[in-house]
């Protein structure tokens, strides 16, 4: 049955935030879907409260609601459009959950609102465990046995009946608290009690535990018709109790016999019937036991997930868009598949080459936690290596995270393990972190045997000898001492097991550009394969290539100039969907400017390798290597006009220095190296006259010593060239700073990222306190004009990362000749560095002076959240001004509009990870530790800024129990605050110090809290966990005790209470409640904000 | 400064080997398996898509006469097992791969698929940049081709080698059935009905579901009708086997000696005997159908409600034409629209192209054989 013409309007839930589990491969399903959605013809109504997404942008959606995703706002959504279908498969757990939400409380129904793509049944027989289970039992398939335990008695009552070894997962945990595997009784009897108390609801699973058995995922897609197929079998190198989400995982399936696949083919088959998911894609998880075959099934999800993006990436096969068609009345077989242009979409795709994804984690921006892996997902992002082998693609991915990795190992970084002993190295190899498959290269380097390998690790033997290919290739390599001794089939073999040059440079003691000189004097370069659903068997259509090392190209002329597009590599804390967002928006703004537009990027979870997002997709690492090959690639096959290094974070600007430097269109390499030398740019800002916080730069203890004193604690200390104020710290005396300084350095904890050299000094800055932070995203062009896109006035103050506070637009307290002397300084500095592009600068505003933090000649973060705060196609504009056009041309073709003024505003708020790190402390600081962001858009202050908090998971309340504890400097501002909360309803706790100073003000405060574990009153950490406070202001004393503080946040982060941690937030929090109280709920779609003249709220 | 040459050999290095096209096309590799006879082994290239099922596919006897190139490239992943040969042994004139493994990983491995090959005298050639060489067959067609090693005892030279490509008459006009039939009738299988197959090539897969309905009386290829119906059985089978059908008027005789007397069903070979029996024809596809991936959609006919979409494995290079067929087309396949499924109007008698059966593949069409019951039940 084709299209169904019963619907008109579809509103379409998208995931929101950015959270660990739940990242941009949602932006990528959510943007499949409305593109499709559109062009069937349907009026696309969207909901999603995070403004740093492509599918948010307006030219997506009929509707785009940047609102919070709570039941009560996508009910007026539903009462203002009156849809007449939801689809909630595409926006990860957060949508689903809204829907069943939703559909329970008879909101659809009421509104006459149709869920496709999955029904409430379904969803929910998939979602509860026990109902999950049952169902399976019912078609005969085994889960493992397992049963819930409210009591050490209960635990060890199911141990008993379903025997050793045991895994106990804590229901509502955060992060892997209270998780692990016991042996025996006594075992089970520690673990079950920490998990018994990690659990807020005192609730665990008692499982059998088969960690150790091999993890398979399949992708599975089925129509109304009842058609199935598998997308993808996708087979976890790390086996059974580590999260596939945290796994290296690979496509497709390699250590299964056809027999065994077809089997769990058959029961992903059954298992989908049955939780009766109608149409579109869902991923079954199953665990085969490596020594007899056996097989259960773990989980089903009932909607496109992060493994379908995946999958989608693996094999060209768009899970989301035909999901999306499927929810509209097609079949598989009335779809077409886009690469081949011929054959439907009901097949299974094959590949001839291998996948290989490598999670990324953040644990060193959590310094206390371990970095275990387990059972619940702790990493951020991920990239995806393709090769024609396992080997190959590996290497591949694992250059592809910029963790300092090469490939797999053959790097500096190895030296950590040579420390270890034989027995140390295989502990630590069996203990899953993020250095697993390191520890093993290192291992079976040494000779640790395989067979011992796979024993303690679970790592299948196969996995295991391609890791022993690599390591004999390399000894080999090595003993050939040099680029000399290699014939091109040497050569040749080399590359085909994914060795890059920087490898083969470190083993001879030699540079990557000498290697890849001597190289490709024999002939030997990368060669362009497709990936196009069929291994060949059909004529692809679709330019979405990877590169590896056989005997011919596949990459065809081009008529057009083309531009290629450096993406941003695996998603990081500090560098995520944003920069996506540009580049995606670059590449659709070239496009339509006439150029044939070329992607290079390795992520599998975004929009920009999707490869109906650029006329050509390089599926690449983003390192010097690999964009060399697709510039020699590209020039080889029509005409260059250049690279766009400037739209994907730090990541491809760090490249800029080492492209041909004709080639780098926008700002000169010369002006980004002025940026990020902290000499010459201090010397720039001295020329114009842009005050800078006082500061210097040192490589030894001694020269910090010497800065520390002439600028004055506290000092801001930071390595250069990093992002996302990575291991930057706020050090307050010289202990702390010798302590900062011997971190830093090459044999420190943080020497990976470097350590110190006169190339690498660190930076000390004087820190600047009570100053408020302020961004400015502007774009130059070659005539010399500035725009200035936005000013972003900073809720919390200078110290928390400019990526983890929130922030609005326009500035709500900064006087007009305040944002004027910002403005002028940013056309100064933009006119200095001759930027032709997008330029981001921080600045800091103290008793009305203004000072530079930094400048960046790149697109920002911000950039997504200006444009849709104000209606500016920023990232369209920067794109096109890189490519050459001037600001004046862009305003007569239309592209450039004048900014939407007044009427509303818009306030970005982060979101950070703390759920997932219950040891870590939730303070902010000046190390960004946010994974993502929400935007709240209302016609006043508060009302915004009390939707990006609801957006963001913690609403404010609306009454109770505000419970203040502040530090000596925060005192008098805190009464202010605690009579603005008694005079909106609420009642005051405090700790005894804070409470004095409201009492001495006249305020009333119902109960004194005593320190944490003293024995004076009811303690903090207590009372919270009682439930018995709705809101924390908590802010940190500078230099002394924290701990008592930490514990506080900790409990608030555990326990779900909203906890702010600056007076400026808890301020804007009363704001919020005061305009809630003041005003009802109201929502207004990003295209009513943008039309011109402000529409009246309707 | 060229390459030392006192340097001990490359970890893995086996010797070269080349795969040369009729025309001309060569590609290079390192030899794995068995050396072959004479230094060369011939045969017509085809390509195969499967992700899985390596071992079913090198022992599946209608790949008699050809070498066997896979697509996926890694290939002896998860080793071999007595459990999964689809025949006494490997008919295939050779493999090319990517890249074999040197140490399968499964439970159910009883050797690596090297030793396999070497046991069972089956050349192969790996390193192959394999997707060019299917792009090469996709385009020029099922060309011949020779492979061998180039370095070692024995070894021939590039020269050599084309020369035998070249004289490899490929499978048109040659009955390849004889070379890989059964010699003496024997009996499978312990269900109650009794059904005669035709062994053509007959894969194990299709005799061990056809023994779970029936005890399975297997007889060699040029079987007259009249000795098949003095065994009085409730329906005959057409088993799948090589080469072209037309080679094969013997067998296209017999079939329709059959029709109207017994209900038949038949698979890939056997499917295109069926059509000649019924008046149809058959014609050479450029490159064949050969993988575990196919969509088919039955077009009604069959009695089966449920997903009318297939996912098939497949493996044939010619195919039925549809017209002046005395048969409903019951299948086709979605890619490129090839009949994959009959049945005859008037005489209980049907067959498909493809494999029902798997072995690799999909379980999707394993009805077909419920449904032969089913058509034995209702008689002649
Ligand atoms: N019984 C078990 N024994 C060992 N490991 C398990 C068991 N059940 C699940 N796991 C591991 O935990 C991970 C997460 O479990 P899963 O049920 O898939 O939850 P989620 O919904 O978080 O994906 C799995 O990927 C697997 O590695
Ligand atoms: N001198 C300073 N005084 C106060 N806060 C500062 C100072 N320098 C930097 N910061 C804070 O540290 C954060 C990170 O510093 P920044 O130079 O912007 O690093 P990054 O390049 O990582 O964004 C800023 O957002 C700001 O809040
Ligand atoms: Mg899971
Ligand atoms: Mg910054």
């Amino acid at each position: 049955m084709p299209r169904r013409d019963d619907l008109h309007t579809i509103l379409v839930i998208g995931s929101g935030p950015i959270v660990i589990g739940q990242a941009c491969e949602f932006d990528y399903s959510g943007t499949q879907a409305c593109r499709v959605l559109r062009a069937e013809g349907y009026r696309v109504v969207l909901a999603n409260s995070n403004p740093a997404t492509i599918m948010t942008d307006p030219a997506f959606a009929d509707r785009t609601y940047i609102e919070p995703l709570t039941p009560e706002v996508i009910e007026a959504i539903i009462e203002r459009e009156q849809p007449d279908a939801l689809l909630p498969t595409l926006g990860g757990q957060t949508a689903l959950n809204l829907a069943i939400r939703l559909s329970e409380t008879g909101v659809l129904e009421r509104h006459g609102v149709e869920m496709i793509g999955a029904d409430a049944e379904a969803i929910a027989t998939a979602e509860n465990r026990d109902r999950f289970k049952a169902a399976m039992t019912e078609i005969g398939l085994a889960t493992p046995e397992s049963g819930f335990a409210y009591s050490l008695e209960e635990a060890l009552e199911i141990g008993r009946s379903i025997g050793y070894p045991i895994i106990v997962r804590p229901s509502y945990i955060l992060g892997g608290a209270g998780t692990g595997i016991a042996a025996d009784e006594a075992e089970l009897t520690r673990i079950a009690a920490a998990g018994i108390a990690a659990s807020p609801v005192s609730e665990i699973l008692v499982e059998r535990s088969i960690a150790g058995w091999k993890e398979y995922e399949l992708e599975v897609m089925r129509d109304r018709d009842d058609n199935c197929v598998v997308v993808c079998a996708i087979e976890n190198l790390d086996p059974m109790g580590v999260h596939t989400g945290d796994s290296i995982t690979v496509a497709p399936a390699q250590t299964l016999s056809d027999v065994e696949y077809q089997h769990l083919r058959d029961l992903a088959f059954a298992c989908i019937r049955r939780i009766g998911v109608e149409t579109g894609g869902s991923n079954i998880q199953f665990a085969v036991n490596p020594v007899d075959g056996h097989v259960v099934v773990i989980e089903m999800n009932p909607r496109v997930s992060r493994s379908s993006a995946l999958a989608s990436k693996a094999t060209g096969f768009p899970i989301a868009k035909i999901a999306a068609r499927l929810a509209v009345g097609y079949t598989l077989d009335e779809i077409t598949n886009d690469i081949t242009g011929e054959t439907p979409a009901s097949f299974e795709p094959t590949i001839d080459y291998v996948v290989t994804k490598v999670p990324r984690w953040a644990f060193e921006k959590f310094p206390g936690i371990s970095d275990t892996l387990g059972t619940r997902m702790q990493s951020v992002g991920e990239a995806m290596g393709i090769g024609r082998t396992f080997p190959e693609s590996l290497q591949k991915a694992l250059r592809s995270l910029e963790r300092g990795l090469a490939g797999l190992n053959a790097g500096p970084s190895e030296a950590a393990f040579d420390a270890f002993t034989d027995d140390e190295l295989v502990r630590r190899a069996a203990t899953a972190t993020p250095d697993r498959v390191l520890h093993l290269e290192a291992a079976v380097r040494r000779g640790v045997g395989l067979d011992r390998l796979h024993a303690a690790t679970g790592v299948d033997p196969w996995f295991l000898d391609q890791i022993d290919r690599i390591v004999e290739a390399r000894a080999w390599l090595a003993e050939v001492g040099g680029p000399d001794g290699l014939d091109a089939g040497d050569w040749r073999w080399a590359k085909r097991l994914g060795f890059s040059d920087a490898q083969l440079a470190w083993l001879w003691g030699s540079d990557e550009a000498a290697v890849r000189a001597a190289r490709t004097s024999r002939g030997v370069r990368a060669t362009f394969k497709t990936v196009d659903t069929c291994a060949a068997e059909f004529a692809a259509r679709t330019p979405y290539h990877y590169s590896t090392y056989e005997d011919d190209d596949e990459v065809a002329a081009g008529t057009k100039p083309k531009v290629v597009i450096l993406g941003s590599g695996p998603n990081r804390i500090g560098q995520g969907v944003e920069f996506d967002y540009c580049c995606v928006q670059a590449s659709f703004a070239l496009r339509d400017a006439g150029f044939e537009t070329v992607m290079v990027n390795c992520n599998p979870e975004t929009v920009s390798t999707d490869y109906d997002t650029s006329d050509r997709l390089y599926f690449e690492p983003v390192t010097t290597e690999d964009v060399l090959n697709v510039i020699d690639a590209e020039s080889a096959a029509g005409s260059l006009h250049g690279v766009v290094v400037s739209l994907g974070g730090q990541t491809p600007l760090k490249l800029a220095g080492v492209l041909p430097a004709d080639l780098v269109l926008g700002t000169p390499p010369e002006a980004i190296d002025l940026a990020e030398d902290r000499e010459r740019w201090g010397a720039l800002c001295t020329r114009l006259g842009v005050p800078q916080p006082p500061g210097g730069t040192a490589t030894t203890v001694d020269a910090a010593l010497a800065v520390a004193a002439e600028v004055g604690y506290p000092v801001l200390v930071r390595p250069s060239y990093v992002l996302g104020g990575r291991a930057m710290q706020l050090v307050y005396d010289d202990g702390q700073l010798r302590a900062a300084m011997a971190e830093l350095a090459a044999s420190g904890s943080l020497g990976r990222e470097g350590g110190l050299s006169a190339e690498r000094p660190v930076l000390i800055d004087r820190f600047l306190e009570d100053a408020t932070e302020v961004d400015v995203d502007a774009v130059r062009d070659a005539a010399g004009e500035v725009l200035i896109g936005g000013v972003m006035e900073h809720v919390e103050e200078a110290g928390v990362h400019s990526g983890d506070s929130a922030c609005v637009i326009p500035p709500q307290t900064l006087d007009a000749d305040v944002v004027a002397t910002i403005e002028a300084h940013t056309v100064a500095i933009a006119d200095a560095l001759g930027v032709r592009g997008p330029l981001n600068v921080q600045f800091a505003v103290r008793a009305g002076d203004v000072f530079v933090i930094e400048a960046n000649p790149r697109a920002s973060r911000t950039v997504p959240f200006v444009s849709k705060a104000t209606g500016v196609a920023l990232a369209q504009v920067a794109a096109r001004v890189i490519a050459g056009a001037t600001l004046a041309e862009l305003r007569t073709e239309g592209l450039l509009k004048p900014p939407v003024a007044g009427g509303h505003v818009s306030v970005k708020e982060a979101v950070l990870p703390f759920d997932r790190f219950p040891d870590a402390d939730p303070v902010l600081g000046p190390e960004m530790r946010s994974t993502g962001e929400v935007m709240g858009i209302d016609e006043s202050f508060g009302w915004a800024f009390a939707k990006s908090q609801s957006a963001a998971g913690d609403p404010l309340p609306e009454s109770g129990t505000v419970f203040l504890t502040l530090n000596d400097r925060d005192k008098p501002a805190g009464v202010d605050l605690g009579r603005r909360f008694v005079q909106l309803g609420f009642e005051l706790v405090a700790t005894a110090g804070t409470a004095e100073a409201l009492e001495a003000a006249g305020l009333p405060v119902v109960k004194v809290l005593g320190k944490v574990g003293d024995d004076a009153g009811d303690d903090a950490v207590e009372l919270i966990g009682k439930g018995g406070i709705d809101l924390v202001v908590n802010t940190p004393s500078g230099s002394g005790p924290r701990a008592d503080g930490a514990a506080i946040r900790k409990a608030a982060n555990v326990h779900g209470v909203p906890c702010l941690t600056t007076v400026a937030a808890a301020r804007a929090a009363a704001a919020g409640i005061a305009d809630r109280q003041r005003a009802p709920l109201q929502v207004r779609s990003l295209q009513e904000y943008h039309a011109d003249g402000q529409l009246p709220l309707a | 400064m060229t390459p030392a040459a006192s340097r001990r050999p490359r970890p893995g290095r086996r010797p070269a080997a080349l795969v040369v096209f009729a025309d001309g096309t060569t590609f290079e590799g390192e030899a794995i398996g068995a050396p072959p006879r004479g230094g060369a082994a011939t045969g017509e290239v085809v390509f195969n898509t499967v992700l899985s099922g390596y071992q079913e596919v090198i022992t599946d006897p209608s790949y008699a006469g050809q070498l066997l190139c896979f697509t996926y490239p890694h290939i002896g992943n998860y080793g071999v097992t007595a459990a999964d040969d689809e025949s006494a042994g490997p008919h295939c004139r050779g493999v090319i791969v990517r890249e074999i493994s040197d140490r399968p990983s499964n439970w159910r491995a009883s050797e690596g698929l090297d030793e396999f090959l070497v046991r069972t005298g089956t050349p192969g050639v790996t390193g192959v940049d394999t997707r060019r060489l299917t792009r090469h067959v996709r385009d020029a067609g099922a060309l011949p081709a020779a492979i061998g090693p180039v370095e070692g005892d024995g070894a021939l030279d590039e020269a050599a080698l084309l020369e035998a490509a070249r004289r490899e008459p490929g499978t048109e006009g040659a009955d390849l059935v004889a070379g890989v039939t059964t010699a003496e009738p024997y009996t499978v299988g312990s269900g109650p009905y009794r059904v005669v197959a035709y062994d053509f090539g007959v894969k194990r897969t299709m005799l061990d579901l056809l023994g779970r309905i029936a005890t399975v009386e297997v007889v060699p290829a040029s079987t007259p009708a009249a000795e098949v119906l003095d065994r009085s059985p409730d329906g005959v089978f057409l088993s799948n086997g090589p080469g072209d059908p037309a080679a094969l008027g013997y067998a296209t005789t017999a079939v329709g000696g059959l029709l109207g007397r017994v209900p038949v069903f038949g698979i890939c070979l056997g499917h295109q005997l069926l059509a000649g029996a019924l008046g149809g024809r058959t014609y050479k596809l450029p490159f064949g159908h050969h993988g575990g991936n196919h969509p088919v959609k039955r077009l009604g006919g069959a009695e089966r409600t449920g997903p009318a979409v297939e996912i098939t494995s497949q493996n044939h290079s010619y195919a039925v034409a549809p017209d002046g067929l005395a048969a409903d087309i019951t299948h086709i396949n979605l890619n490129d629209g090839v009949v994959e499924g009959l049945a005859s109007r008037d005489v209980p008698a049907f067959s498909v192209q493809y494999h029902p059966e798997a072995g690799p593949g999909p379980h999707d069409a394993r009805y077909l054989f419920e449904e032969f019951r089913l058509l034995m039940d209702r008689g002649a």
